[in-house]
């Protein structure tokens, strides 16, 4: 095999074409083969280095160093400058530009990426980049040298945990699917991606497809099965067009379809949509989808692995649990285990949202505290406000007061004090924040979402929800909180599905470590982060009015009444808002008006 | 999601056939059938469930049950431009409250509702999973993210 000690890459991107890439690529191995480099340097055609603003432009390769705003008289002095005197021809450099990306930066130092490594550097739409990438070296060595219960027992000894939320042992959950007997079997990959935050699986899905794909193929290798199914959510068409690619890509290299890498295996991989439900993400309802049926959960026994779609043994797993798998072969599973704690081995994905400075995707290792999730990786609370509250899991999570941001992200750690792992999705919430206006708005999310098959859910989150927005409106009663602490229980104990299983949680979370804020709701008629609106009246201070009578004029309900030069009065049985904006907008120095609960 | 919708019935006869020939006539492809004729039409008409009905021999209640269980598939008629807006917990801590009530203000309907001259229809969906730039709202098939109330007349000016 030749060996360069060096690669050009050129651009020939349709913009530098024209401006003579072609032209550059010529010149270069004119001047090459002049000074007797051409089998020292290879020259290549690429695309996409900037944004071709700077084009002509190549890139040098070991070194990475980028010339651009090339002409063919500018190529004999680059050759001499660069690979015979060993100089980088600074009059010609130009710093690449990266794309502004806003949701996956530059990992910072506590992170380590494992299932979004290829996203921002690779391009999804080009299987090569990805098998650069050692992508498919995993498939490779499995259907060459493991048979599958030795792969099964690889990512057994990983300690890989579904990633989807309920953390359940992957290498389990194989085992038990291998063992069913009844053909055909079926793998699905859950990319109904529903919780409110959570973008993960949609970045991997959109930036490295192919990690998903071959987890997969392995996955069906591992269990005996020929056919798998992506269930994507229809609100992320972007993803779904680029596992379409990646699929047809696959099959083109032999990679899906028939006799894998001349192995004998056959398996292949249909992308099927949701249309919008939240509770599809739950695995019997999503394969309940996929038969072309409503997305209602059923009971279990009999579970996935023994009568799942169709009524054949399934395996589900999520789309970031997939990913992991090939990475897990390549690099050995001990070496996954080494990250995480004792229980929860390896990294996860979580996407901070809310009010924290930096939004967006991070990888890290189980272990990490809360506290350097938000204020290491995050970059603390926008606007330096106070913490209030973070939401781990999605709209089934808890929410955590300040007292936690030391507890170590862990599936058992966050289970015993009160919320889940989840998604992975994190909401920061800022001292702005009511917490009993979160609870609700939670509440009326699940209620939303809830399929109504089975009475607890269906109608005890109704009925939670009833008595929520009635105390975010000021008319809570004495035993409100009770009843909601009863509800909680039962919703928990009956619900069929983990939707409503988990349902009570915001509630329960927040009754828990905010009480206060609700008994300030219901029995003070008071919200204290002064959010709920019904709690909020205004009234103007006596002694800084000066009675211009200016409001009074122009309140569109006239609910303000006063004689010139007297203190005015705002009548508290209409609303008084739009007195506070009239007098701000019409008087160059507004009063001041204290505004408390009533 | 929709197309330019004329005034005149839509013809659901062929929409209905190209997708029923892409997917095949079975159960299990009743969803992304549905999904394709709801994107074509704007929605799913009555005539269109009766003609998939008789088509993959399922039972019209069972079509009706299917295509209400799920949000992205309307069975009432939608105005020509759509706008979905992210009423989720993420959006809504970063100030999404306020960015609907422009909305609301700025075109006089309320959730669900469509407006008189058939143009706007205004509905909540769920998370579209771009979180990190929210508040988020998609108009058809545009994603509009980090908006802000002053915004909202600039961009419904750009539908027509």
């Amino acid at each position: 095999m030749k060996y360069y000690r060096s690669h050009v890459l050129v651009c020939v991107d349709p913009e530098c074409l024209k401006k003579g890439a072609h032209e550059i690529m010529d010149a270069l191995q004119d001047e090459l083969v002049n000074q007797g480099l051409n089998d020292e340097v290879q020259v290549l055609e690429t695309s996409r280095i900037g944004d071709c603003a700077h084009g002509p432009e190549i890139m040098v390769y070991p070194e990475g160093v980028h010339y651009a705003h090339l002409t063919p008289a500018d190529i004999p002095y680059i050759v001499k400058e660069h690979f015979l005197k060993g100089r980088v021809a600074s009059r010609f450099v130009e710093e690449v530009k990266k794309s502004n990306d806003e949701e996956l930066s530059a990992p910072t130092a506590k992170e380590v990426r494992v299932v979004l490594r290829n996203c921002g550097v690779i391009d999804p739409e080009n299987i090569e980049d990805y098998i650069a990438e050692d992508g498919y070296q995993a498939l490779g060595k499995v259907l060459t040298e493991y048979t599958p219960e030795q792969v099964i027992d690889i990512v057994l000894r990983s300690g890989l945990r579904g990633r989807g939320g309920a953390g359940f042992p992957t290498g389990k959950k194989w085992q038990f699917c291998r063992a069913s007997a009844e053909t055909p079997k079926y793998i699905i990959c859950n990319a109904d991606e529903g919780d409110p935050g959570a973008f993960m699986n949609r970045r991997v899905l959109e930036g490295d497809p192919h990690s998903v794909l071959e987890g997969m193929i392995i996955g069906a290798y591992a269990i005996g099965c020929n056919q798998g199914y992506i269930y994507c959510r229809a609100e992320y068409p972007i993803a779904v067009r680029t596992l379409n690619i990646a699929i047809k890509q696959a099959r083109g290299m032999g990679l899906l379809g028939k006799n894998i890498l001349g192995s004998g295996f056959d398996f292949d991989i249909e992308v099927r949509m949701g249309a919008g439900a939240f509770v599809c993400g739950e695995e019997t309802a999503l394969m309940s989808s996929i038969e072309g049926r409503r997305g209602e959960p059923r009971p279990r026994p009999p579970f996935p692995a023994v009568k799942g779609l169709f009524m054949k043994p399934s395996n589900i797993n999520n789309v970031e649990t997939f990913s992991n798998i090939p990475q897990i072969v390549l690099r050995g599973p001990e070496w996954y285990a080494s990250m995480g704690t004792e229980k929860s081995k390896g990294t996860k994905t979580f996407a901070l949202a809310g009010d924290v400075k930096h939004t967006g995707l991070i990888e890290v290792p189980f272990g990490l505290s809360l506290r350097e999730i938000v204020y290491d990786v995050g970059g603390g609370i926008k606007d330096d406000k106070g913490f209030k509250a973070i939401q781990t899991g999605g709209p089934m999570g808890g929410c955590l007061p300040k007292e936690y941001l030391d507890l170590p992200m862990d599936y058992e750690e966050l289970g015993k004090a009160g919320s889940i792992m989840g998604s992975g999705g994190l909401v920061v919430m800022d001292e702005g924040t009511c917490m009993v206006d979160i609870a609700r708005f939670f509440m009326e999310f699940i209620q939303d979402e809830s399929c109504g098959k089975c009475t607890p859910c269906r109608v005890g989150t109704k009925r939670m929800l009833e008595i929520l927005e009635r105390i975010c409106d000021g008319k809570g009663q004495d035993g409100d909180i009770e009843t909601l602490e009863m509800l909680c229980e039962q919703i928990r104990q009956d619900s069929l599905c983990g939707l409503g299983q988990g349902a009570p949680n915001p509630v329960v979370s927040t009754l828990k470590h905010f009480r206060d804020e609700y008994e300030a709701h219901i029995y003070e008629k008071r919200c204290p982060a002064k959010v709920c609106k019904a709690l909020i009246r205004y009234e103007i201070t006596d002694g800084v009015c000066t009675g211009c009578t200016v409001c009074a004029r122009n309140c569109p309900v006239s609910a303000i009444s006063g004689e010139r030069r007297q203190t005015h009065v705002i009548d508290p049985d209409i609303s008084a808002s739009a007195a506070v904006f009239v007098c701000r907008s019409v008087t160059s120095t507004p009063l001041s008006l204290s505004s408390f609960g009533s | 999601m929709t197309k330019e919708k004329k005034d005149s019935t839509p013809i659901v006869q062929p929409i209905v056939e190209k997708a029923i020939q892409r997917y095949g006539a079975s159960q299990d492809e009743l969803i992304p059938i549905l999904n394709d004729v709801n994107r074509e039409i704007g929605y799913l008409p009555g005539e269109a469930l009766d003609e998939i009905s008789r088509q993959l021999k399922l039972p019209k209640s069972q079509l009706f049950s299917v295509a209400s269980f799920y949000r992205m598939l309307s069975t009432k008629p939608r105005g020509r431009h759509v706008i979905q807006f992210c009423e989720n917990a993420p959006c809504h801590v970063a100030g999404g409250r306020e960015v609907w009530q422009a909305l609301v203000d700025e075109l006089q309907l309320e959730a669900d509702e469509t407006s008189a001259d058939g143009k706007w229809s205004l509905i909540t969906t769920s998370c579209l999973g771009v979180c990190g730039v929210g508040p988020v709202m998609m108009i058809d098939d545009d994603l509009y993210g980090n908006v802000n109330p002053r915004m909202i007349p600039d961009i419904l000016a750009r539908y027509h």
